[in-house]
């Protein structure tokens, strides 16, 4: 667009009558025109249609609702919330708990699909076939049926409370899920962060400079001792001037449950587990796809400037790939969060699950809150395009220097 | 996704199905043949498949006399089967002419949801399942424990309001049909499963062993379930109230489904205007004057639908307390006939 504003104007006119128009001119301008005025009304018939009716079989409606007290309960939260809170914290805790499913989700899918990917190109034939198997069988059953598969299969294996499965006394698995001791911020736990932060940033500056030396000077700088010895030693220092950043709280089993420390309910370790392996099946293809479209010229060239094969994968093939890989990538991670929405199959207390759900055979408010949910999850959608979008633009503007 | 094609039917084809015009519901049920009837997804004894596929239940029973009334044939039935999420939406839209599936009768599911509930099919409670291992007695023993139960109804809210009335600390797993709770609780995942109270002999008959598993004593809320249908249209509520009604004034004026031949004959008045031999009752609901005899020729009384469903004919085995006739100590009772 910015070739648009320099240029002069009688171009601008041109130019704008060839978008709207294309080759038919300021007929086909008016036409368009036309066109989204008949999309307008009928999305406006369309609304006051449905007011209308609501209006008649006197089915409450408006967004008033949000503000009301919710009054159930839900079985995991990241912010703080009860039963006294409104649907539109509701609404938060759910979205919350679809974008942590969706983040796990995403990171696993993509490091196992590339594990996939890099086996089934392996010349090891036993490796081959074997992720070549996991490609086949994952991805030609239906996801919702690997959820249960995975939940029940999980709940199955694992005991009851009071027959956990202990390590140390402080790590319990059972079928109520992982539970962790839970660290307790103390007054040292402010300066440990600064120290922690502080250690990450020189870190990242060292690797920069080093990087540096190599090209300009040709000296080779060994980065990994420095960051090491930065990133343990000043939370160290800080610990031992200030105290303990933190304390545990070791979880006790009490009644039925554990009470204190952390647990991952099972909900979300089977849903993470059937979406990324799921998701991972075809992302795997997706690189493989990627990799191969990589002219074999460019492996042999790397090796035979004497780059081992890890290196000349990650140097020459994997940057020329992710341009192929971007894109349909993008759509993966996408189908990862929708599928997410299937949730509410193993209790897990999503989006859908409980503002779709719960709430809306609570208050009846159907359409609304269905819009509302259509709407959170094509604002997710979009994000997660926009970011993808960013980075395929990063990568090309590498190509081009 | 059901559920939003069950959204775009009320956003834009509600208009032609469901002016409110008054009469509008027994004509379209009429002119399409059958009537469609929302039922659970399975529960046994208020609406469930049997093994021939034909439903059957205290709550099916109710479609079963509607149908015989309208088109003196109850299998001229449309069953859907809907999620406890679901069923308020197929009814708003037009999809279901009366929902008839074990659904409380609550204030706000009488206003804010655009329909009417018609009266009150089975008094029920919330209660508690546990497992006997757990050695619990009461349901003031259950602090932190987990939960299980169907989303979509209103025992998420009663079992809040419970734990929280009593100071105890648990964990909530809400799914999305009833057999998939079921299966989480039969696999361990919670300690307690919660439902109205005939759902939980309903659904322990569902687990691979049902003698290990206890109903406790407590029942924790009043559910009062019942039939349901759109505001707007009067006829068709009166239709559906007076089914009822009439099923209940049939087991206290003593007509059962053998010996309805009989009592049609009889020189009551009470019975002469029940079965249309004095008057034109069944007419007044835009019915015909047999009604009241096609109902019990067809589901019987409410106390034999009851026992047949749920009562001593049944696996449930569920005594008659609350749902017996007001004059035999309970509290069923139906204005008359008149």
């Amino acid at each position: 667009m910015s070739t648009v504003s320099r240029s002069p104007p009688p171009q601008v006119a041109l130019r704008l009558k060839r978008a709207l128009g294309g080759r038919a001119g300021w007929g086909g301008f008016v036409l368009q025109i036309l066109f989204v005025l008949i999309l307008v009304w009928i999305g406006y018939e369309i609304f006051v249609n449905a007011r209308s009716n609501l209006e008649n079989q006197r089915i409450t409606s408006g967004f008033g609702f949000l503000n009301n007290t919710a009054g159930f309960d839900v079985s995991q939260s990241l912010i703080p919330y009860s039963g006294s809170d409104t649907y539109a914290r509701v609404l938060l805790v759910g979205l919350l708990n679809t974008i942590l499913v969706s983040v796990i989700g995403i990171i696993f899918a993509t490091l196992i699909g590339f594990i996939v990917a890099l086996g089934r190109l392996s010349p090891n034939w036993l490796m081959s076939r074997v992720a070549g198997g996991y490609v086949e069988l994952i991805r030609n059953l239906p996801v919702l049926f690997q959820m249960l598969f995975w939940y029940l299969a999980v709940l199955a294996a694992l005991p009851g409370p009071r027959q956990s499965v202990s390590l140390f006394g402080a790590f319990f698995l059972n079928n109520r899920g992982l539970i962790i001791p839970r660290p307790i911020g103390q007054a040292g736990l402010a300066p440990f962060m600064v120290a922690l932060l502080v250690a990450i940033v020189a870190s990242i500056i060292v690797h920069y400079y080093a990087r540096r030396q190599l090209f300009e000077k040709g000296k080779a700088i060994k980065v990994w001792p420095i960051a090491l010895g930065l990133l343990i030693g000043l939370p160290l220092l800080t610990t031992l001037v200030f105290g303990a950043p933190f304390t545990v709280e070791i979880p006790k089993l009490k009644g039925f449950n554990f009470a204190g420390g952390v647990r991952v309910i099972p909900e979300l370790v089977a849903l993470a587990v059937a979406l990324s392996t799921y998701t991972a099946a075809f992302i795997a293809e997706i690189i493989r796809a990627g990799i191969l479209a990589v002219h074999k010229g460019q492996m042999e060239a790397g090796l035979s400037l004497g780059l081992g094969r890890g290196s000349v994968l990650r140097l020459i093939v994997i940057p020329q790939a992710m341009r192929v890989i971007l894109p349909p990538l993008t759509s993966q991670y996408l189908n990862l969060t929708k599928n997410s929405s299937l949730a509410v199959a193993i209790g897990y207390p999503d989006l859908v699950s409980v503002f779709a759900g719960t709430t809306l055979s609570q208050t009846g408010q159907a359409i609304e809150i269905i819009a509302i949910t259509m709407g959170v999850y094509l604002v997710l959608s979009l994000l997660t395009s926009a970011i993808m979008n960013f980075y395929n633009w990063r990568l090309s503007q590498g190509f081009g220097t | 996704m059901k559920r939003v094609s069950l959204v775009l039917m009320l956003a834009f084809a509600a208009p032609l199905a469901a002016q409110p015009a008054g009469a509008q519901t027994l004509k379209a049920i009429k002119d399409r043949g059958q009537l469609s009837c929302g039922v659970s997804q399975g529960l046994p004894g208020f609406s469930a498949p049997d093994d021939k596929g034909n439903w059957t239940g205290l709550d099916v029973d109710i479609c079963r006399a509607l149908a015989a009334e309208i088109f003196d044939d109850p299998t001229k039935i449309k069953f859907v089967p809907l999620s406890a999420k679901d069923r308020f939406t197929a009814l708003q839209s037009g999809e279901i002419d009366v929902l008839s599936r074990n659904t409380t009768w609550t204030l706000s599911r009488d206003t804010a949801l655009g329909a009417n509930f018609t009266g009150v099919t089975y008094y029920d409670g919330q209660g508690f399942m546990v497992k006997k291992s757990l050695k619990v007695n009461s349901a003031l023993e259950l602090s932190n424990a987990s939960v299980c139960v169907q989303t979509g109804t209103t025992t998420e809210q009663n079992l809040a309001d419970y734990f929280k009335s009593n100071n105890m600390k648990y964990e909530v797993i809400a799914f999305g049909t009833n057999d998939e709770a079921v299966k989480a609780y039969e696999s361990g995942r919670c300690d307690v499963f919660t439902d109205d109270v005939s759902g939980l002999y309903a659904d322990r008959l569902k687990l691979s062993n049902p003698a290990d598993h206890v109903v406790l004593p407590e029942v924790i809320s009043k559910e009062p379930l019942g039939p349901m249908v759109r505001h707007g249209d009067d006829q068709w509520f009166d239709i559906v109230k007076w089914t009822l009604f009439a099923m209940i004034d049939a087991e206290e004026l003593g007509v059962t489904q053998k010996n309805v031949d009989d009592m049609a004959k009889s020189d009551k008045p009470e019975l002469k205007r029940a079965f249309g031999t004095d008057g034109n009752l069944g007419e007044q609901l835009g019915l015909t004057k047999d009604w009241f005899s096609r109902i019990i020729k067809t589901v019987g009384n409410y106390g034999e639908s009851y026992e047949r469903n749920v009562g001593a004919g049944s696996k449930l085995q569920i005594a008659r307390g609350l749902n017996q006739l007001w004059n035999k100590g309970g509290i069923q009772y139906a204005p008359p006939i008149r």
